[in-house]
Formats: C-alpha cells, sequence, structure tokens
C-alpha cells in the first residue's frame, strides 16, 4: 500500500496540477483511452482541478462498454441452453436485448462470476458433464489471460471447456476515433495497462502519421496529473511525440512472454465494437488451430444479431464527440440501475462515472 | 448442549413432532434457558414500562461460517445493533430457524452456541423463537430471523429530523472490514488474509454515549449492506441536507484497502456489522470523539464529515488529492471490475 499511497499523495500531485495551470495558454483537447483513467479521474475529483482549457474527453477503453450487444445475447442463449457460462463481474449487469446475464442468472441459469479464466478451466475440470464457457471480453490487458485458459484446457485435455470471445485492440480504435472528421482530439493519454503488456512499438506510428502526442499513463491521481502536464507541454512546445510517464510499469517491448501466448491461440481480425461498427483487424479471433476452443463455432451461435437501443447514443460517447451529460436520456430514462447502454454500466463506463462520482451533477 | 443422536437435520425436525421436541429440548431449551422461554408458551409474554424500540432482520448469509464468526453471532449482534440504533437498550430477542435439510448438527449446535455467547455478551434474552425445516435446494443451509426489542433510553431523542447544518458526523471505527473478510472466503475469490468480520455489539458504546451525551445526539446508524455512501446518501435524502466527508479521514485498515484496490471494489460500499456512524450537535464533537476513543468499540472512531446546506440531497466527498466527487448510492451489488 505503500506504493498507491505515494501515488495518492496531495503534495506532489498538487504540483503538477500547479504546473499545467502555469503552461496552459490555450484550449486543449486531451482524451484519456482506458476506462480505467476515467474512473480515476472522476472518482478523485481530478476534473474539476484542471484548467478550464484542458478538457479531458473520454475514451473507448472500457471492456463492457465497446462489447456489441449481440455478445450478450449469445452468452444468455448459452445459459439457456445449460451452459455454465463464467464472467467477469461488471459484464453481468449489461442488459443484452432482452435481459441481462444477471436476469437470466435469476431464472436459472448457472451464471459464475471469476476474476481469472482459469477458474473457469478448473470449473470445466470439476464438471465433466457440463460445458463450461468463459466470456473472454477486454482489450490486450485480458487477451493473456485468456488465452492461457485455452492453453491450460488443451493441457488438460479437456473438451468442455471453451470461450466467447470478443478481444479488441486500442491501436486501431485510436485510429478509427482520429479518422473520424468530427474528431476534436489534440492528444492522447495511452493505456497504461494495455501498454504493460504490448509495449510502446505500436504507438510510434500513430504518433508520425497524425502528428498527435500521446503520453503512455498510469491511473493513479499522480500518474494522470503527471501524464496530462505531459501531453499539454508537448501541445504548448508544438511537438508531438510518444512519452511514458508509466515506465515504472511499461516497457519498450511490453511482457513478451503474454504477448507469445496472445499469438499462440488469437490472431488479428475485424471486431464488432459496440457502438462504433466494425472496424477492421481491431481485434482478437481465435486461430483455427483453436477453433474447437471457439464457443460461437461450437455451440453454433454465431447467427444471433440485435440491434442497438437508438436511444443510446454510446457510439458518440466512446467517440468523444459527446460527453455523457449531454446526452438526453442521461440520469433520465438511463441510469445505473437501468441502463439502456453499456457506459452507464460498467464503473469504467464513461456514463456511470459521471453518475456516480461527477459534482457536475449537482444541479 | 446434549446429543440429539442425529448427523444431520432432516425434514421430521420441523414436523413438529417428536424430533422436533427433541430438538428443541436437547439443544434450544436448555442453552437459552430462562424464565421467559422456560414458559414454552406459544410466545413470551413481558413486561416493559417504557417506549420500546423494535426491530427486526433476517440474516441469509454465504458462507455461514467465516474469520471472525458465524451467522449465528451476526444474527444476534446485527438485531441487536439495529435497536441500539434507535437510541434503545435491547432487552429480549425472539429467534427464527429456517433451516435446510441436511445441515449437520454440529454446525447448528456451532451456530447456537454462537447466539447464545452473543445474546449473553449484549445481555440480551432469548424469549421466543421458531424452528423450521424445508427440503434440500429449498435453501441455502440456513437462514435465520431475529427480532429485538429494547428499552429506549430516557435522554434519547434519535431523529434524522434533528440533524441540522454544521453537524458533525463520527464513525466508530475502521470501514469495510465485515464485507471484505466474507469476500475473501466466498467461492472463487478465495484469497489469502488475516481478515476478520468486525460482527460485535454496539449497545454498550451507545448506552454510554447517550448517558453523556443525551439528546445532542441527533443520529445513530449502522451501515451494513450498502455501506457507509449509501447509508449517508439516505440520511442526506432524508433530510434534503448535503452531506460533507473527507475520504482522508475515513478510518480504514490497511489490509483492507489492499483487498478492496485488489479487487476493484469501493470501501465505501463495503459491508460493514461493528460499525455505526453518529450524527452529533457541534459543540460536543471533541467530547464525543474522546469518549468513543476510551471505549472498547471505538478505539479507532475518528471524526470524517459534517452537514451542510450546501448541494442538498447529495453527499460530497474530499478526495485524497484534494478533488471533490459525489458518492452516490450503491445500485444492485457491487460489481468487481474486469481490469
Amino acid at each position: 500500500m505503500k506504493h498507491l499511497s505515494e501515488y495518492r499523495n496531495f503534495e506532489a500531485t498538487k504540483k503538477y496540477l500547479d504546473e499545467i495551470h502555469k503552461i496552459t495558454t490555450k484550449e486543449w483537447n486531451i482524451m484519456e483511452i482506458c476506462g480505467g483513467q476515467t474512473h480515476s479521474l472522476v472518482k478523485n475529483g481530478i476534473l474539476e482541478l484542471l484548467p478550464e482549457k484542458v478538457r479531458m474527453i473520454h475514451g473507448p477503453g472500457c471492456p463492457v462498454c465497446v462489447t456489441p450487444l449481440n455478445l450478450i445475447d449469445k452468452a444468455i442463449e448459452l445459459l439457456e441452453k445449460g451452459v455454465i457460462v463464467c464472467s467477469f463481474g461488471d459484464m453481468i449487469r449489461v442488459p443484452g436485448s432482452k435481459k441481462s446475464l444477471l436476469e437470466a442468472k435469476a431464472v436459472g441459469g448457472d451464471l459464475r462470476i471469476l476474476y481469472s479464466p482459469l477458474e473457469a478451466v478448473s470449473i470445466a475440470k470439476e464438471n465433466p458433464d457440463k460445458e463450461v464457457v468463459f466470456f473472454a471480453v477486454g482489450f490486450e490487458t485480458t487477451a493473456p489471460a485468456n488465452a492461457l485458459s485455452v492453453l491450460h484446457a488443451e493441457k488438460e485435455g479437456l473438451n468442455n471447456y471453451s470461450i466467447l470471445a470478443s478481444h479488441v485492440l486500442v491501436p486501431p480504435a485510436m485510429e478509427a476515433i482520429l479518422d473520424d472528421k468530427l474528431c476534436t482530439i489534440d492528444a492522447f493519454l495511452g493505456a497504461g495497462h494495455v501498454c504493460a503488456i504490448m509495449g510502446m512499438q505500436e504507438y510510434y506510428p500513430l504518433v508520425e502519421k497524425y502528428k498527435i502526442p500521446i503520453v503512455i499513463t498510469g491511473f493513479e491521481p499522480l500518474d494522470l496529473v503527471q501524464g496530462i502536464y505531459m501531453a499539454v507541454k508537448q501541445l504548448e512546445e508544438g511537438i508531438y511525440k510518444l512519452e511514458n510517464q508509466y515506465a515504472r510499469v511499461v516497457k519498450e517491448h511490453g511482457n513478451t512472454a503474454a504477448i507469445k501466448v496472445i499469438n499462440t491461440i488469437f490472431e488479428v481480425g475485424a471486431r464488432e465494437w459496440r457502438g462504433i461498427g466494425e472496424i477492421p483487424n481491431s481485434g482478437y479471433v481465435i486461430k483455427e488451430a483453436y477453433r474447437k476452443y471457439d464457443a460461437e463455432a461450437k455451440f453454433n451461435i454465431s447467427h444471433i444479431k440485435v440491434p442497438e437501443n437508438p436511444n443510446c447514443i454510446a457510439g458518440e460517447i466512446l467517440r468523444g464527440i459527446k460527453k455523457p451529460n449531454q446526452c438526453d436520456q442521461f440520469g433520465k430514462a438511463c441510469k445505473p440501475a437501468n441502463p439502456l447502454g453499456a457506459p452507464m454500466v460498467s464503473s469504467e463506463g464513461a456514463c456511470a462515472a459521471y453518475y456516480h462520482f461527477s459534482t457536475h451533477l449537482t444541479e | 448442549m446434549e446429543n440429539t443422536g442425529f448427523e444431520t437435520i432432516n425434514l421430521g425436525h420441523g414436523s413438529g413432532g417428536e424430533l422436533t421436541r427433541n430438538l428443541l429440548d436437547k439443544v434450544i431449551f436448555n442453552t437459552f434457558s430462562n424464565p421467559f422461554l422456560d414458559q414454552k408458551h406459544d410466545g413470551a409474554i413481558v413486561e416493559i414500562n417504557s417506549k420500546i424500540a423494535i426491530s427486526t432482520d433476517s440474516f441469509v448469509i454465504t458462507p455461514i461460517f467465516f474469520k471472525g464468526g458465524n451467522i449465528g453471532e451476526l444474527a444476534v449482534n446485527g438485531t441487536v445493533n439495529d435497536v441500539a440504533m434507535c437510541g434503545a437498550i435491547p432487552k429480549y430477542l425472539s429467534l427464527a430457524f429456517i433451516i435446510e435439510e441436511g445441515l449437520k448438527m454440529t454446525e447448528f449446535e456451532r451456530i447456537v452456541a454462537s447466539v447464545k455467547k452473543a445474546a449473553d455478551e449484549s445481555g440480551v434474552l432469548i424469549i421466543t423463537g421458531d424452528t423450521k425445516v424445508v427440503e434440500r435446494g429449498k435453501g441455502d443451509k440456513i437462514f435465520i430471523n431475529t427480532t429485538g426489542f429494547g428499552q429506549v433510553h430516557p435522554k434519547a431523542n434519535i431523529s434524522v429530523h434533528n440533524i441540522k447544518a454544521g453537524d458533525k458526523i463520527l464513525v466508530n471505527g475502521n470501514i469495510a472490514q465485515h464485507g471484505m473478510a466474507i469476500m475473501s472466503e466466498r467461492e472463487g475469490l478465495e484469497f489469502e488474509s488475516d481478515l476478520v468480520s468486525d460482527t460485535t455489539n454496539l449497545n454498550f458504546l451507545v448506552k454510554d454515549l447517550l448517558d453523556a451525551f443525551g439528546e445532542k445526539i441527533k443520529l445513530f446508524r449502522d451501515p451494513t449492506r450498502g455501506g457507509l455512501g449509501t447509508v449517508l446518501h439516505e440520511i442526506a435524502n432524508d433530510i434534503s441536507k448535503g452531506v460533507f466527508v473527507k475520504e482522508s479521514a475515513i478510518p480504514l485498515e490497511k489490509q483492507v484497502a489492499a483487498a478492496c484496490e485488489m479487487l476493484g471494489l469501493d470501501p465505501m460500499y463495503v459491508a460493514n456489522e461493528g460499525v455505526f456512524l453518529v450524527v452529533v450537535d457541534p459543540s460536543i464533537e471533541t467530547e464525543v470523539l474522546a469518549l468513543m476513543r476510551n471505549h472498547k468499540r471505538g478505539i479507532n472512531a475518528a471524526l470524517i464529515g459534517e452537514f451542510t446546506n450546501e448541494h442538498p440531497n447529495k453527499v460530497v466527498m474530499e478526495s485524497l488529492i484534494g478533488g471533490k466527487r459525489i458518492v452516490s448510492p450503491l445500485v444492485g451489488e457491487q460489481l468487481p471490475r474486469i481490469c
């Protein structure tokens, strides 16, 4: 905990906030990619401590938020078929087209909330007469553990384990945002945990192509204000480069062992993003050699397609075009207890973060 | 307790017949024997010559045994504390079991022994009760309901409506410990820790506070389910006032903070058992804090915030780095985050 208290230190954080105020002369829009960063920005009240000219735009990096609606319906279909579905906690309340996983559990579905996909492999081993599926969502961060679960299942010779995978990748999403005509982003805070796995290599070309500063940033208050300071400093000086604020965790080449595990099981392919649509080469799909661990193929559920709620503007939120409190449904028809779209569900979702923590809501 | 001759509880133990009588005589009546219960009447007849406070609660916890306690003492302390929060001295409890057939007799006896110990420690008598047995699959090992009766303290005037802007909020100790202790043993989440539940009775500290400060104490509340954040929000809404708290002032044990951090949970929403908050007139905040810290149930007591006329219906917390955020009520169960 010593490490945490250091990065939540009032004096150290204030020093960077003062510097940001000192050097800011123009208006800047900075997007934090990762939902964990959004959560920390609002939870620690950082947004209101920044100069008015420095505006944070909340990016698409919430795994729950970008998981397509039809994937939730697919998981529910599996539950209804009697499959044991294992999931990370915050997926279970996300509404599908008819109900959420939690509601499917209430009517008899065998849903297990886990912290690690490896526990799902143990469940498969303990229940040889049942099918067990892990709902493998997330960015590059969760991909190694999900891939490892497949390798463990293979090693154990299990035929009753598979994953319902919807892995998405950060760099293609950043490109999609930057290519959008409505894009107003001046700089990015890179997602620290994603880079801890993947390293920094993929980001140099983005900096060059779009001439935009990217600062790979951590999640504690001190990390965030330092990352914002580094981004503002580049912008004010009129330069653009890749910087690494989170060097205590992120290395140039990432975690090579984890990347190797990912590449064993997955290959890059097209993925659908909730609210954004299909982006080419934006996710991981299971390689042919491991297709028998792909729940979509195994249970013949890939035909399930459902439209999004037309009143939810998740796409505009996730691309940073609108802020959550600019949505007509926000806090009215759409609340955490009854979310219209995923960003209101996950504590990392921009809408839920605004709803729960933001003092903008005082009125 | 006498040997019942059974290794597990079966449906017959709830039939009302011979087996029920056997279970009650050997396990219940001789454990809790007192003049009211010993009448073995359909109900208990007692005399209370004052205003009385009544509270009821059902306990459906999993796992039923956990570090620092079991469902038995929880069922006593939970209701004793709810009665105490009304500004009352708890006197009597009813005790009702709903048991799933197949529960091991030794486990039931352990739970009953814990009920007895917790009741003795908080000075209450079990005066009436009920035992039902349901088929396997229709329950979850054991559910317990208790109803508590207490005499309202003559100097107490506890009401949320007595709270004024400027009144101070104190808590008696570290928050989030019970919830994290339970979490550390829940299936699928087990992690190594020394965390133990803080389940305990709070009625003696409450009585001392009322003896000393009377109606200058505006409110007691124990933030069990939903945690401190949810309870503060409820109070703010009840009286259309704002609550301002400082994150740095909220007592949180290091290991609990680390466990919350690891699991992605906010301690403000984690359940407590041996924790209560007290709202007091600002003129006595120092004395209240001193009294609490001198009591064994209040060693880590702290002043965490105050009521204000600003931001009505909202709980605003100043973060460690000086930013502000709203503490909203918990929606559904707190869900662990993906990464």
